[in-house]
């Protein structure tokens, strides 16, 4: 009698047949099986890059020296230094961020603040193609406006400004996405202490999703630094440290990998395109984790 | 909430308890300052609009000349030929581009979904979020380094396995063995490459459509009794499909314009190489020849040959980005 009233888990209610269970843990299994598969290109580039390239930064000369002297392919014994890479890379994404964080963090003021209805809708969409063109056809674009049209030595600011194209959208998205979880309530009070819009915006809502738009600048800049296609077309690589921006040619680390791998069976070119890939990745992964950690680390205060 | 790949769809499909969009509120008090900010702020996302026009109004200047000048016709001719006499045609490049660009697509779609849905419905608490990130980081991996290690590490890898499918599914024509074509460096695994480096956009995508499904249609599912596939066949994958398609169209734009590394592990063909069906052969994407050949890049007509091949891959990601948009759009009006 009291056996009848115990919780019968295996009297068949809640009983599913083997085909069921079975697909259930086949998709387990499944889901799991993907998320590990996705991690071995990750672990296995970072491996492979680092395995071959970290010794190269251990010498100084890597960062103090550039590649002047440098010999034709097999006749160099040296790796000498790509500190004209990085101070490239440096200056290109610096000068983009400068052209394209004012235009991002404004577009994206407007989409919040401003925009309502149909002119709001069209650059909404436009960011959105924006950010999905190719940046080969960025470079060309600038190529064809620049030279083609304009018949205006190239420069290296010419990278900064494909580069931009390809910046813009980034920032501008993750600014307007902070920006719309500021909460209506900050705005209402500055507004109701007579604070006209252009100041509560300025002092109160940019402020409050400030770290959110410094990842965006951030990733952004990771983003902008790995880009190599713009560079093929509008920056001539040269071996020589430059830091002006607006004359001559200058190295960058895609490009010194891009020119040494022409010469890949040469074991010297070839310690130079693992080192200069181990510095850009780095450099890369360091400013977007540090993005992702200001963006964690001060979330819009509600 | 903001993802590497700088795409979000969280404003895009608001959930049921979310707050209203803010409304337009007509706070300007037509002083100075207010009037200043708000011609900045019109006038920033007026130059997104503009450069955007200006990118296909430019490519479009420079390219007429040179195909006036084309002496084959544009769209069907697979040689390239930009000495004297112009004679080019995209043929060859379109096929190498959507050929790479759908390997990648049809393997990165499922693994992506699988991974969204690991993400958002199977992954223990402590997992998910570090989880995501590490999925994130693919996407800041530079493209030069995926070519480094594709052409490097991978295809010499990939090769013996090709030789072997070729061998074996040899009758089926995208695996037919090419002439001439040895080694890894195919457009098959270009594909495979292209997968890899769209999948963290897709996933980011897939991710938070999912992870937006109502927990009533969840509940209600697993109170019909259904096991917890049933429960994402049933609730979670119909709720995700548009985000699910519109990602993917977003990742075949990447995938179409990507340069560096294709350039860096294809192996190109020769001018006026023989077409084949087959997935095992080189070639060159239109990213990939524009970007091969940049170092002749003079300015003048025939520069417009490949100013033409820019403006034709410009207008494909364009339509695939307009449609991954309006099937979000659609959405959006349809949850709201």
């Amino acid at each position: 009698m009291s056996t009848d009233i115990a919780p019968t888990s295996s009297s068949g209610f809640d009983h599913r047949s083997g085909s069921r269970t079975a697909k259930n843990t086949l998709a387990t299994i499944v889901m799991w099986g993907a998320f590990l598969i996705a991690l071995i290109p990750l672990g296995w580039i970072l491996w492979v890059v680092m395995t071959k390239g970290f010794h190269v930064l251990l010498s100084t000369t890597w960062w103090q020296k550039d590649q002047s002297g440098a010999l034709p392919a097999g006749f160099d014994h040296l790796v000498r230094g790509a500190r004209h890479a990085i101070v490239g890379t440096l200056l290109m994404s610096a000068l983009t961020s400068l052209i394209s964080v004012p235009i991002a963090v404004f577009t994206a003021i407007y989409l919040v603040e401003y925009g309502r209805g149909r002119t709001a809708r069209l650059v909404s969409f436009m960011v959105d193609i924006m950010s999905g063109i190719p940046s080969i056809v960025a470079a060309l674009f600038i190529f064809a406006a620049w030279v083609s049209t304009f018949g205006i030595k190239l420069i290296p600011a010419c990278s900064s400004l494909a580069l931009a194209i390809l910046m813009i959208p980034v920032v501008t998205r993750s600014t307007e996405e902070m920006l719309k979880l500021v909460p209506s309530e900050l705005r209402e009070a500055a507004y109701a202490l007579g604070v006209p819009k252009w100041r509560t915006i300025l002092f109160v809502v940019l402020p409050t999703a400030l770290s959110g738009i410094v990842t965006g600048i951030l990733l952004g800049f990771s983003r902008v630094a790995g880009e190599t296609a713009p560079l093929l077309i509008l920056a001539y690589y040269s071996p020589y440290l430059n830091q002006n921006l607006f004359s001559g040619s200058m190295g960058a680390l895609p490009t010194l990998i891009n020119d040494q791998f022409h010469n890949f069976g040469d074991p010297i070119a070839s310690e130079r395109v693992w080192g200069a890939a181990a510095t850009l990745i780095l450099m890369v992964l360091v400013i977007n984790l540090l993005g992702r950690f200001v963006g964690r680390f001060a979330k819009v205060k509600g | 909430m903001t993802s590497i790949t700088g795409k979000s769809v969280v404003d895009e499909t608001p959930s049921p308890e979310s707050p209203r969009p803010l409304d337009a509120d007509v706070a300007s008090t037509g002083r100075m300052g207010d009037r200043i900010f708000g011609i900045a702020s019109g006038g920033a996302g007026l130059a997104v609009v503009t450069i955007v026009a200006l990118v296909g109004a430019f490519l479009l200047a420079q390219a007429i000349p040179a195909l006036l000048d084309n002496q084959a016709n544009f769209l069907t001719t697979w040689s390239w030929h930009t000495a004297n006499p112009l004679a080019f045609g995209i043929a060859g490049l379109m096929w190498a581009t959507l050929a790479s660009s759908l390997v990648a697509l049809v393997v990165a779609v499922p693994l992506s979904m699988a991974i969204a849905l690991f993400l958002t419905q199977y992954a223990p608490g402590w997992l998910a979020k570090p989880a995501a990130a590490v999925i994130d980081l693919l996407a800041a991996v530079p493209s030069i380094v995926y070519g480094l290690w594709g052409a490097y590490t991978v295809a010499a890898k990939w090769a013996p396995i090709q030789d072997w499918l070729s061998s074996t599914l040899g009758w089926i024509p995208i695996f037919h063995p090419v002439k001439g074509v040895t080694g890894g460096s195919t457009i098959f695994l270009v594909g495979l490459v292209l997968a890899i480096m769209i999948l963290p956009i897709i996933t980011a995508i897939s991710r938070e459509v999912f992870a937006q499904t109502p927990n009533a249609h969840k509940e209600g599912a697993y109170a019909l009794g259904a096991t917890k596939w049933e429960m994402i066949r049933t609730a979670v994958l119909p709720f995700g499909r548009p985000g699910v398609i519109s990602a993917s169209m977003l990742g075949l734009g990447r995938a179409l314009g990507e340069t560096i590394a294709v350039l860096m592990i294809l192996s190109t063909l020769p001018n006026g190489a023989p077409w084949s069906w087959s997935l095992f052969n080189g070639g060159s994407t239109f990213a990939s020849k524009i970007a091969n050949d940049a170092a002749e890049f003079t300015g003048g007509t025939s520069t417009g040959a490949y100013i033409a091949a820019g403006l034709v891959l410009f207008v494909l990601t364009f339509v695939v980005n307009a449609i991954a948009r309006i099937i979000i759009e659609r959405r959006k009006a349809f949850t709201e």
